[in-house]
């Protein structure tokens, strides 16, 4: 059995009727050692894609497989029932067993899918481990209506884990985590995400997990994919206005002290409002909160650096310039003011960007 | 266990309320007192130890729990399909499991006696093929305290598994865990409390039946012949012995209801 977890998973729904107003109509294929992110607007259809391949929902046409085993056929009257399908899932809401301790939620998981096989009793050390890797050892006797959120959702990581599945699939995994929270839980995330050797799938509404977690990404709009690709890819060409808003934030790696950012692989640096934030962190800015000037603004000379244009592109009412040096980012500005600056390939700017409209997370 | 803690403050209650929830009390306590006054007491034990007396607990006891184990194998089951699947004519299976609840318990007895009786549409070929006869035997009356007391662990079990998240047992059964184990150990133990309600309920709506057990099974001391029923007929005979009987029945409930309150009833 374990010989298909390095197999890729293929999932169509062709004009398929969901319990949603629209119809999925989706193909794509998760490799194995990839982590493909699935983004899209609420009630894109993302949640039902989890439960088609959780095998909680049927598809009505197309197909579901992991290498050259059908998980759901109808045209071959297939369909594999949730438990024997080895896909991984954690979900949004951790669905934890009420009346079972973390460890033992773990436990259960380990029985259920023969992993290791033995006792119960012989189960307890290998699911301590388990919640040991994803860090929640301490509340290993809890119940779940006693764990955090973020607890929770790390319970039921390692409980999708310790099923050693073919697919594992994470939905929107930090929504209900504090933020202080989010960023060790994300590295706990991409750490595992790593070690899967099957195809690994996540969902996600933040942009920065895509960046940080994603080797490619899978765009879902009204039951239809309108663009996947790798990041970089997506933000360098957005097909649709949510892609655009989606990848448009910028996001700067660098050293927080006193208020001052040292941008990672430059001698620049950014001031910030926050002058709590220390050591390494993720700048965020939106497109539209940088300005371009043809010379250095004048009065507040903050945060300001000279920038290459690499390209202009016409999203919409805005143009979206593309800057290089010293880091890579998007400012959004008006075709007005883009044809005052004349900005082309090529021209060099001053980008501007208020301290306040820079938001900080330690990474 | 969730009694309120004295200060915690509450609206002022009006007189009437209070003189109406005085009313509802008596109304159920009075009956009792009667009892407490009219018992022979001197003669209590020797009442007590009559063979009547001794063969109708007996009876009861037996009858009762055999039915309360019947009532659990059959009635979690479906309680949980009636939550869970929707075919048709659900509503219908529905309205027929609770009808015991309503109707009239000596109705019922007659309707088992028609089905399970000796020329019965179910009892007959039962009879012929293994000589089961039901009616008027010990398995009689198990059969017609189950009757009675079926809906009751039905509707209980119905409501937990209606409350549920089914997304947790859908969220087991991708674990590896087969829909067998998903029942015994995800569902099972989650609507726990609701079972044991329901068997308490469910036990003494069947320790206490009259109308079905003497129509379908009849009154022989011994075999079919429950407290109830030696209290029916004590009270013609011996009236000393049916207060004697009625007492032990207190007994017994309020044994059995004080014993399970801190766990399943709120104080």
């Amino acid at each position: 059995m374990s010989a298909t977890s390095a197999d890729a998973l293929t999932l169509t729904v062709a004009g398929g009727r969901t319990t949603e107003a629209f119809a999925l109509d989706v193909h794509f294929t998760l490799a194995p050692g990839v982590t493909t992110a699935l983004v899209g607007p609420n009630g894109a259809g993302k949640s039902t894609i989890v439960d088609l391949l959780a095998g909680i929902t049927r598809l009505h046409t197309g197909h579901i497989s992991i290498g050259d085993r059908d998980l759901d056929a109808p045209a071959n009257n297939v369909f594999v029932p949730s438990h024997l399908r080895r896909c991984g899932i954690a979900f949004q809401q951790p669905s934890l067993i009420d009346h079972l301790s973390a460890a033992d939620n773990v436990v259960f998981a380990l029985a259920a899918s023969d992993r290791p096989r033995g006792p119960r009793r012989a189960l307890r050390q290998p699911a301590l481990d388990w919640l040991e890797r994803v860090g929640v050892a301490d509340v290993a006797d809890q119940l779940p209506a006693t764990l955090s959120g973020g607890q929770a959702q790390r319970v039921a990581l390692a409980r999708a884990l310790a099923t050693k599945p073919d697919v594992l699939v994470l939905d929107e995994p930090l929504s209900a985590v504090d933020i202080a929270v989010r960023t060790d839980l994300r590295r706990v995330i991409a750490e595992h995400m790593a070690q899967h050797r099957g195809p690994r799938l996540i969902i996600s509404h933040d942009p920065t997990d895509v960046f940080v977690l994603a080797d490619n990404v899978v765009v879902l709009e009204a039951g239809r994919v309108t663009q996947s690709g790798s990041p970089t890819a997506l933000r360098r060409a957005p097909a649709t206005q949510f892609v655009a808003d989606f990848t448009g934030v910028n996001l700067i790696r660098g050293v927080a002290h006193r208020g001052r950012v040292e941008i990672e692989g430059t001698s620049s640096v950014l001031m910030i409002a926050d002058t709590a934030a220390d050591g390494p962190v993720h700048l965020r800015v939106a497109p539209n909160a940088l300005s371009l000037h043809r010379v250095q603004p004048a009065g507040s000379p903050r945060n300001t650096w000279p920038a290459t244009v690499v390209a202009v592109e016409q999203l919409g009412d805005i143009r979206r310039v593309h800057l290089d040096r010293p880091v890579s980012l998007v400012a959004d500005v008006t075709p007005g003011a883009a044809a005052d600056l004349e900005l082309a390939p090529g021209s060099e700017v001053w980008v501007a960007a208020k301290a306040t409209e820079v938001s900080v997370a330690p990474r | 266990m969730s009694s309120s803690p004295p200060d915690t403050a509450t609206p002022p209650l009006p007189g009437p309320i209070k003189a109406l929830a005085a009313l509802g009390a008596a109304l159920v306590s009075l009956p009792l007192v009667g009892l407490l006054v009219r018992a022979p007491w001197s003669s209590l034990l020797e009442r007590l130890g009559d063979d009547i007396v001794i063969d109708a607990l007996r009876v009861s006891i037996t009858s009762s729990l055999a039915a309360t184990a019947f009532v659990v194998v059959l009635g979690v089951p479906l309680g949980w399909t009636l939550a869970r699947t929707d075919f048709a004519g659900r509503q219908v299976v529905r309205a027929v499991v609770l009808l015991p609840i309503v109707l009239p318990p000596v109705v019922g007895g007659a309707a088992l006696l028609f089905a399970l009786g000796r020329s019965g549409v179910v009892g007959k070929p039962l009879n012929d093929a293994v000589g089961l006869v039901l009616p008027f035997s010990f398995w009689g009356v198990v059969v017609a305290n189950a009757f009675v007391a079926l809906p009751f662990m039905v509707l209980t079990v119905e409501g937990a598994v209606r409350a549920l998240n089914p997304r947790v047992e859908l969220a087991a059964a991708t674990l590896g865990a087969t829909p067998v184990t998903v029942f015994l150990r995800v569902g099972l133990p989650l609507i726990g409390p609701s079972i044991v309600a329901g068997t308490v309920l469910a036990w003494a709506r069947a320790f206490g039946e009259f109308g079905a057990t003497i129509t379908f099974a009849g009154n022989l001391q011994g075999r079919t012949q429950t407290m109830p029923l030696a209290v029916f007929v004590a009270l013609e005979t011996d009236r000393d012995t049916a207060v004697a009987l009625s007492l032990l029945m207190v007994a017994v409930s309020m044994t059995v209801l004080v014993a399970l309150r801190d766990r399943w009833w709120t104080s």
